[in-house]
């Protein structure tokens, strides 16, 4: 029973959806509109960008980089995409295709400079995060763009139904491009060969680059990869808020990484699933779901957050050291 | 700890590699720091020229000298985890919550009829208030990171939202203003045409800087940074001194919220959020490794001289704070750039002198 109990945490994404269930049943028990369909696509809708993020993110944290610049990646694509929307008429498909290219595009920079300058990721982003994003605000003034074309400020509701109690639960847009993104990611990072080399780069990149991992190429991929899901993710922000904002994006890398860590991702590199990345998202959301409708402040919600980092990095890093230690008692008695 | 209580002979043998290692230390400012001098000194040449008659004015420097301390306090409360081989994210919130609290004694509680000495009185309360605050969140984070044993960015950023999160919660997200004239009227004062906050930060700069080269405690911030594990193998008590690294920082986070709130009269959750990633930046411009190790305090200043060079002289040019931040940018990205293409030239000729010598 306990060694069943011990494998059980073991893994941080078993603890995390245990917690999750826990949390759920707690605020369904409290509040009858939890447990909702409509909550729950709203919910989903909500944390749909966050979650587009933090799967970039995560794929980042496994080759052991830290790329905080995916915030101004996004508001940088979001608005040279409105603004070619705006003037020049383009279509859906070209402008989104644009924003998404683009991003790939910062995010190759990224990676060439981390390549070439033989920096630590975070330190090359912190520099190129500071000049897309001030040079966004310069050439801009850091006015909005409220005229957006209909196609992208239109709600696409893929999928309707009526629930019992007769709200509307709606599937859209959002929440589809979400769950490609998802399942993208996860195929990219457990079922081929690119992933699985990134898991060896972050593990111990000395050891990569000698068993012949094209290093460039393959952080060319990493950082372009994030670049390109911000691109997306920029696209899907307006989409919600029906406008676009230099600076609303800004300011939320910490938090997305926060979210990614939460899953389980490593900074160290190496470790983390991507359903450890959707868990701690779940967790979250569902957080701050529940204590709004158990009427606590909003203004709360940062205290909640920042306890459950500190307590789930605590207990993981508290397992990890007892697993090790346990397994340096049974190598030593073996 | 108790195993390695014997302490090694102090013979001549044992101390010599350890002298030299305490030497290079202290010894190492390298290459960086005369290029970061020079860069300083083209910049100055630069805005000379470009503006004849404005900026090379005691005006401009004296305002320089008032804007550049939060910034500095900021960035060696940022140093010296990097030094240790950490990071601390959670500068800016601990400095607003101390801010919050001096602010909350000040404005809600010190009588309004309070005057003369008894100002003075409320002003030492407060300040000693926001010191124990900080002590107590430096020993909080410095505690998770050594007991606990996690990467002090997922500490720091756990402690960040907590710390912000609660500010912004028994604020309400408002700020505080209104303090009491003398410390406003102090904080603009200026003694001999330097003002008082500079030379806060001159002195506190020059204690840095001695701590980190010259006493025991320094060079074991430099050893965990180099490499924790021998550090603890060799009889130094890590733990401890990750706990200092992080009461250190925070303590230097009370005197940047003391002088920030002076400067803006105002105290709330989300001032000068901006400064985090600029402290960062200013410290690996001014050559502190971003592993930890090695970096020094010199360094550190010049490379906010620099920063704050650069703002000065686009403010009189005329040009917007977003160009000095890309400016800002695009520095730190091109001094690592010549510090790679040097590293680069140095092992190519080093490799081939060997060869020639062989």
């Amino acid at each position: 029973m306990r060694r069943a109990f011990a494998a059980i945490f073991s893994r941080a994404e078993t603890t995390l959806a245990v917690v999750i269930v826990i949390v759920a049943m707690i605020f369904s028990f409290s509040s009858p509109y939890f447990l909702t369909l409509s909550n729950a696509a709203d919910l989903i809708e909500a944390y749909s960008v966050t979650t587009i993020l933090a799967a970039g993110v995560f794929v980042v944290l496994v080759s052991g980089g830290i790329d905080i610049s995916f915030a101004a990646v996004a508001s940088v694509t979001q608005y040279i995409a409105a603004m070619v929307a705006t003037h020049y008429g383009v279509p859906a498909l070209p402008a989104i295709a644009l924003a998404c290219a683009l991003g790939a595009l910062l995010g190759c920079v990224n990676a060439l400079l981390t390549y070439y300058l033989n920096v630590v990721s975070i330190i090359v982003t912190i520099a190129t995060s500071s000049i897309f994003y001030a040079l966004l605000i310069y050439f801009t003034g850091g006015s909005e763009i409220y005229n957006l074309p209909d196609w992208w400020t239109d709600r696409v509701v893929l999928f309707r139904f009526e629930t019992a109690t007769g709200d509307f639960a709606r599937i859209t847009l959002p929440m589809v491009i979400m769950v490609a993104v998802i399942i993208v990611t996860h195929l990219l990072m457990s079922r081929t060969h690119a992933g699985r080399q990134i898991y060896a780069l972050g593990g111990n990149p000395e050891a990569a680059s000698r068993v012949g991992i094209h290093i460039l190429r393959l952080q060319l991929l990493i950082y372009g990869y994030l670049g390109f899901l911000a691109g997306l993710a920029g696209f899907v922000q307006a989409h919600r808020v029906h406008q676009v904002v230099p600076t609303a994006m800004f300011g939320t890398e910490l938090s997305v990484l926060a979210v990614a860590i939460l899953g389980g991702a490593s900074l160290i590199g190496g470790l983390g699933s991507m359903s450890g990345v959707v868990l701690g998202v779940l967790l979250l959301a569902i957080l701050q779901n529940g204590l709004n409708l158990l009427g606590i402040s909003p203004y709360f919600f940062d205290v909640v957050i920042g306890l459950a980092i500190l307590i789930s990095i605590s207990v993981t890093a508290l397992t990890e050291r007892r697993a090790r230690s346990r397994r340096r008692i049974v190598g030593a008695a073996t | 700890m108790s195993r390695s209580e014997q302490p090694l002979p102090r013979t001549d043998a044992v101390r010599a590699p350890l002298d030299r290692a305490v030497a290079a230390i202290r010894e190492s400012t390298g290459t960086n720091l005369v290029g970061l001098l020079l860069l300083l000194l083209g910049l100055f040449a630069a805005f000379s020229v470009l503006l004849p008659g404005t900026f090379l004015q005691p005006g401009t420097m004296q305002s320089m000298m008032f804007q550049l301390p939060e910034l500095g306090l900021l960035s060696l409360a940022m140093a010296i985890p990097l030094v240790s081989g950490g990071l601390n994210l959670a500068i800016i919130a601990t400095a607003n919550q101390a801010a919050l609290l001096m602010a909350w004694i000040l404005t809600t509680q010190m009588p309004a009829d309070a005057a003369g000495g008894e100002i003075w009185l409320w002003i030492a309360f407060a300040f000693v208030a926001g010191f124990l605050l900080c002590l107590i969140i430096g020993l909080i984070t410095g505690f998770i990171v050594a007991v606990i044993g996690v990467h002090p960015i997922l500490v720091t950023l756990g402690t960040q939202t907590l710390i912000s999160g609660v500010s912004i919660w028994l604020t309400r997200g408002q700020t505080l203003s209104g303090f009491p004239d003398a410390l406003i009227h102090v904080s603009n004062e200026t003694i001999a045409g330097i003002p008082i906050s500079f030379g806060i930060f001159a002195v506190v700069t020059l204690g840095v800087h001695i701590l980190l080269t010259r006493t025991v405690l320094g060079i074991q911030i430099h050893m965990i940074g180099s490499n924790l594990e021998s550090t603890r193998f060799s009889g130094v008590d890590t733990r401890r001194v990750q706990v200092w690294v992080y009461v250190l920082s925070s303590l230097l986070c009370w005197l940047a919220a003391i002088v920030m709130m002076a400067r803006f009269n105002s105290a709330g959750a989300d001032i000068a959020q901006s400064y985090l990633l600029i402290t960062i930046l200013a410290a690996i411009l001014g050559g502190i490794d971003p592993y930890g190790g090695f970096g020094r305090v010199t360094g550190l200043v010049a490379a906010l001289l620099i920063l704050q060079t650069i703002s000065s002289g686009f403010n009189l040019l005329g040009f917007s704070q977003h160009l000095t931040l890309a400016l800002w940018g695009f520095t730190l990205i091109a001094v690592m750039a010549v510090k790679r293409f040097t590293s680069v030239l140095v092992t190519r000729y080093c490799s081939r002198s060997s060869i020639r010598g062989s």
